[in-house]
């Protein structure tokens, strides 16, 4: 044996392996270790999936009751037929993990404030956020109401086992491309996992609010330019629930706390934000057509939810067919049961209610040990919560939350001295009361809705939705149409919660929930349809509780007209509305901008624009430079009417809406907020929209020069992977639509899963969402559903049945049996 | 002779090997070959070499043109900030080489 270069080379080996197995920092990013990234046994090459992979497998679990047959279509959905009704919730759990395990354990890990494990350190204050906010807190009350009931109990039960019988048959070669990529495994899932997930969802949907930004804006402002800068209500609004129903007698009286004027109205102090924020957009557009409107005379339900667009997409098609119901739509890769879709009697769907379910209570501590607080005049004694989080490469850190208890609920203080969100909180301690906090068991509704065979059944699975609340529409074959602004939603005084509240006093406190037969419904109205897409649900006048502001109106201003006037509709007429572009906000500020710029003023470059603009129709269609125009004439327009009052408000302040803006000229040319506060003369409607416009044009030269003035093209929306990777996302996209059109699309935003269900004898069905079934960026059903979701085209939805097993579509076969 | 067996036993004994055990492996099996069937060190570095050279680049490639290099396509934007599924093949190939002809080198030692 040659000692000396055996070792040297035995060493060199060893040095190379080892780099090879580290994850090295290139260019500051964490490159995986390339040694294992690379082998084509173990590494990514394993997720290039074949092109004609065979997805058939026969699979033995002894938890389950019966056998259970999935055929896979050649979009890859699944058609699960199931003997025993849980068997069905595995298999669903089971090919949720098969396709999709990643991105749900991901949302878990968000939602629960686990990022920082994954991320290391740049997680942490997502992480100190959420747990903050009582994300786990209200995980763990809706999981203990869920397994109250026996029935979700099986379910979940089922459903976690599946998944957990995925993971469990993972090797290193067959885990998520990502988990090699992040150097990671999976761990194994629970119920309380699900609840996270649909807590998320509560967040995205219901944790929106401007409080601090509101409180800051109440005292920056005199209460007279308060109310013209944010008004309650538009003028031009259609509201979910025609105006002039009639409501059910009033049964909770929520009163004024008695010095409210003083100490919570006129109070000018300062506050914080939070730094997290769901999208404002978060909101979609359902309707449903009665008989008497479409060609077929059968109703026509349809439903799109706007949300972030990612990869992989947020819904997993599916149908599951039990004894008990059979049903298709969309799920959620993390829960059971399906979400949006129909069943053999009726179709369902939601948008988002969008009412204020967040507001803050300022608390008074004894003293920095935050171990008593001051409520009702006495001290009491303060219930901490002692989170722990694990960092990736660093000591875990210790995160103490004080919980304090305002009437029934304990709330988690979030903002105090150790956490801030980023932001001065002038050493001040705020509580947050969520609705999301309060037991609720929204996983019925998603039990009972698919198997509903009539109006009664709805609205029996109705009521089960507390948080985050959802307008709930409804059709059956038997010519029913129905909308429920669902919800348990606090019953509030006027101006509740607009502004962060006093914590130290029981008046302050929300004094009851809505009833449920007060909440506002439509069933089978003369009009022939209900719709709603986000906007105010009822007139504020006639409506006995306080419902804030901040409600987008456009889209359902639009909707509304069109099915106001349709007649004959067919499905496809339906597509037509979904897909629409036509932007009605921009529809209604065009005559008064033309009527009013000082067209002699504008040079030739500007002219040119203004021409464009002059000429556009109002449509965010592929190819429209108008629409880029609008936009950023608007943003200059708010700049150069607002600009000047806020020049010295703090940063953190409420911006008015586009709405207040453009009802606010259009009822008063001479809108007080016009003139330039900064110059002697006072500037005019005209001066402000020429300056604007000028602005705007050195914009748009530059959007112009760079090639993209077409509106798609400005607007460049991209479906992001959810880790951000670019070439696992879809970029550039060319589409049309926009924030005020039916079809919402922005930047990466927008319709995530577009379906039209006519309730004929036969069920005709279609739908869309921008993705694909396989969460594998290796795989060809990764994105597959793209280009057609772009085109604004929708697929075929196959409600299969027991006789079509021998059908040419389906490309593969599961078996799964004990 | 002795050399071509030993790139194929070194192949197929890491091929094996890997279907149980880590990535690395293959330098066990580069490795154990050298020592088994001597040769001179430089000869059995380019034995390892080619062995893994071919048993990756080949594995990569057949997975890869199966999938249609669509994965590739984009992994070699991530790892390589191009697109170039070849050269990713490439890559795969010459890190499997250079440690399966590193271990073969040391392997070739244990004799001499």
């Amino acid at each position: 044996m040659r000692v000396v270069p055996f070792i040297i080379a035995s060493a060199v080996t060893v040095a190379l392996i080892t780099t090879l197995n580290t994850r090295l920092t290139i260019g500051g990013t964490k490159a995986p270790a390339f040694g294992n990234f690379l082998s084509p046994q173990h590494g990514f090459w394993q997720n290039a999936e074949p092109a004609n992979t065979d997805f058939s497998a026969n699979l033995n679990f002894p938890s389950l009751n019966g056998k259970v047959e999935v055929y896979f279509d050649d979009r890859l959905v699944p058609h699960i037929f199931a003997e025993q009704e849980n068997d069905a919730y595995f298999v669903q759990g089971y090919l949720h993990a098969k396709f999709r395990l990643w991105q749900m354990e991901l949302q878990t890990f968000a939602a629960g404030g686990r990022i920082s494990e994954i991320l290391g350190e740049k997680g942490l204050d997502h992480d100190r956020e959420f747990r903050r906010l009582g994300m786990v807190y209200a995980a763990e009350i809706a999981l203990k109401e869920s397994e109250k009931d026996p029935v979700l109990k099986a379910e979940c039960d089922a459903y976690t086992a599946g998944v957990n019988a995925w993971i469990n048959s993972l090797t290193e070669s067959s885990l998520p491309i990502e988990y090699k990529l992040i150097g990671y495994k999976p761990e194994p899932w629970t119920n309380l996992k699900s609840m996270l997930f649909l807590k998320y969802m509560s967040y995205d949907l219901s944790a929106r609010d401007e409080d601090f930004e509101m409180t800051n804006a109440k005292s920056f402002f005199n209460a007279d330019d308060f109310s013209k800068l944010f008004p309650l209500i538009q003028d031009s609004l259609d509201p979910i629930i025609p105006k002039g129903t009639a409501f059910a007698a009033q049964k909770v009286f929520p009163v004024p706390p008695p010095k409210a004027d003083s100490v919570y109205f006129n109070n000018h102090d300062l506050a914080i934000a939070e730094s997290f924020k769901p999208d404002r957009d978060n909101g979609s557009n359902n309707w449903a057509v009665s008989g008497t409107k479409t060609k077929s005379g059968s109703p026509i339900l349809c439903n799109d939810p706007h949300l972030g667009l990612n990869l992989p997409s947020l819904w997993y098609e599916i149908q599951i067919s039990t004894p008990a119901f059979n049903a298709y739509g969309v799920s959620f890769p993390g829960a059971p049961g399906v979400i949006i879709g129909f069943n053999d009697s009726c179709a369902f769907g939601v948008t988002n209610g969008g009412r204020d379910v967040r507001d803050y209570y300022e608390i008074k501590f004894k003293d920095d040990s935050r171990s008593e607080y001051l409520f009702n005049g006495r001290y009491h004694a303060t219930k901490f919560r002692i989170d722990t989080i694990k960092i990736k490469g660093k000591a875990d850190y210790i995160d103490s939350v004080a919980y304090v208890q305002l009437g029934n609920n304990w709330c988690p203080v979030m903002f105090d001295k150790s956490y801030s969100g980023g932001r001065n909180t002038n050493n001040k301690y705020y509580a947050v009361r969520w609705k999301a906090h309060d037991s609720s068991e929204e996983l019925k509704y998603f039990n009972l809705i698919n198997r509903a065979k009539n109006y009664n059944d709805y609205n029996a699975a109705a009521v089960y939705f507390h948080t985050p609340g959802q307008n709930c529409v409804f059709a059956c074959k038997n010519g029913d149409i129905a909308i429920r602004t669902q919800g348990e939603w606090p019953a509030k005084w006027k101006g509740q919660g607009d502004f962060v509240m006093p914590g130290t006093d029981s008046s302050y406190l929300w004094q009851g929930m809505i009833p449920q037969d007060e909440v506002p419904y439509q069933y089978n109205p003369e009009r022939g349809f209900v719709s709603s897409a986000n906007q105010k649900p009822v007139d504020d006048v006639t409506y006995p509780y306080y419902l804030g502001r901040n409600y987008p109106e456009y889209r359902g201003i639009t909707i509304n007209r069109r099915l106001h006037a349709m007649t004959g509709i067919t499905p496809q007429d339906m597509m037509a509305l979904q897909t629409d572009n036509f932007d009605i906000g921009a529809a209604m500020a065009k005559p008064f901008i033309v009527a009013n710029i000082k067209e002699a003023d504008l040079n030739a470059t500007e002219k040119k624009y203004y021409d464009i603009f002059k000429n556009w129709n109002c449509r965010n269609d592929v190819g429209t430079q108008g629409a880029t125009i609008f936009e950023v004439l608007w943003n200059n327009f708010d700049t150069v009417v607002y600009a000047d009052e806020y020049a010295k408000a703090p940063k953190l302040i409420m911006h008015p809406f586009f709405s207040t803006l453009l009802e606010e000229v259009l009822k008063d040319t001479a809108y007080k907020f016009l003139d330039d506060i900064t110059t002697p003369q006072k500037e005019t409607l005209a001066d402000d929209i020429t300056k604007a416009f000028k602005k705007a044009a050195v914009e748009l030269q530059e959007i112009d020069g760079a090639g993209n003035l077409d509106w798609e093209k400005y607007k460049a929306t991209r479906i992001n992977h959810l880790a951000k990777l670019a070439p696992f996302s879809r970029l550039n996209l060319p589409i049309g639509g926009g924030n005020r059109n039916i079809n919402a699309t922005k930047t990466d935003h927008g319709p995530s899963w577009r379906m039209v269900i006519s309730l004929t004898p036969q069920t005709e069905a279609y739908g869309v969402y921008p993705g694909g079934q396989s969460g594998n960026p290796g795989s060809k059903y990764y994105d597959n559903f793209v280009d057609e979701w772009v085109a604004g085209k929708y697929y075929t939805l196959w409600m299969m049945t027991a006789n079509d097993k021998n059908d040419k579509r389906i490309i593969a076969k599961m078996n799964f049996s004990k | 002779m002795k050399f071509l067996v030993s790139i194929i036993l070194t192949a197929l004994l890491s091929f094996a090997l890997c279907l149980f055990m880590p990535w690395w492996s293959i330098a066990i099996a580069a490795f154990a070959v050298a020592a088994l069937i001597p040769q001179k060190p430089g000869k059995s570095f380019v034995t390892g070499f080619i062995a893994l050279f071919l048993l990756w680049g080949g594995l990569s490639f057949w997975i890869s043109n199966n999938n249609h290099h669509l994965l590739a396509h984009k992994v070699s934007q991530l790892i390589l900030k191009m697109d170039n599924p070849m050269l990713l093949v490439l890559a795969t190939a010459i890190i499997g080489a250079l440690v399966a002809g590193l271990a073969a080198l040391a392997g070739s030692y244990v004799r001499k």
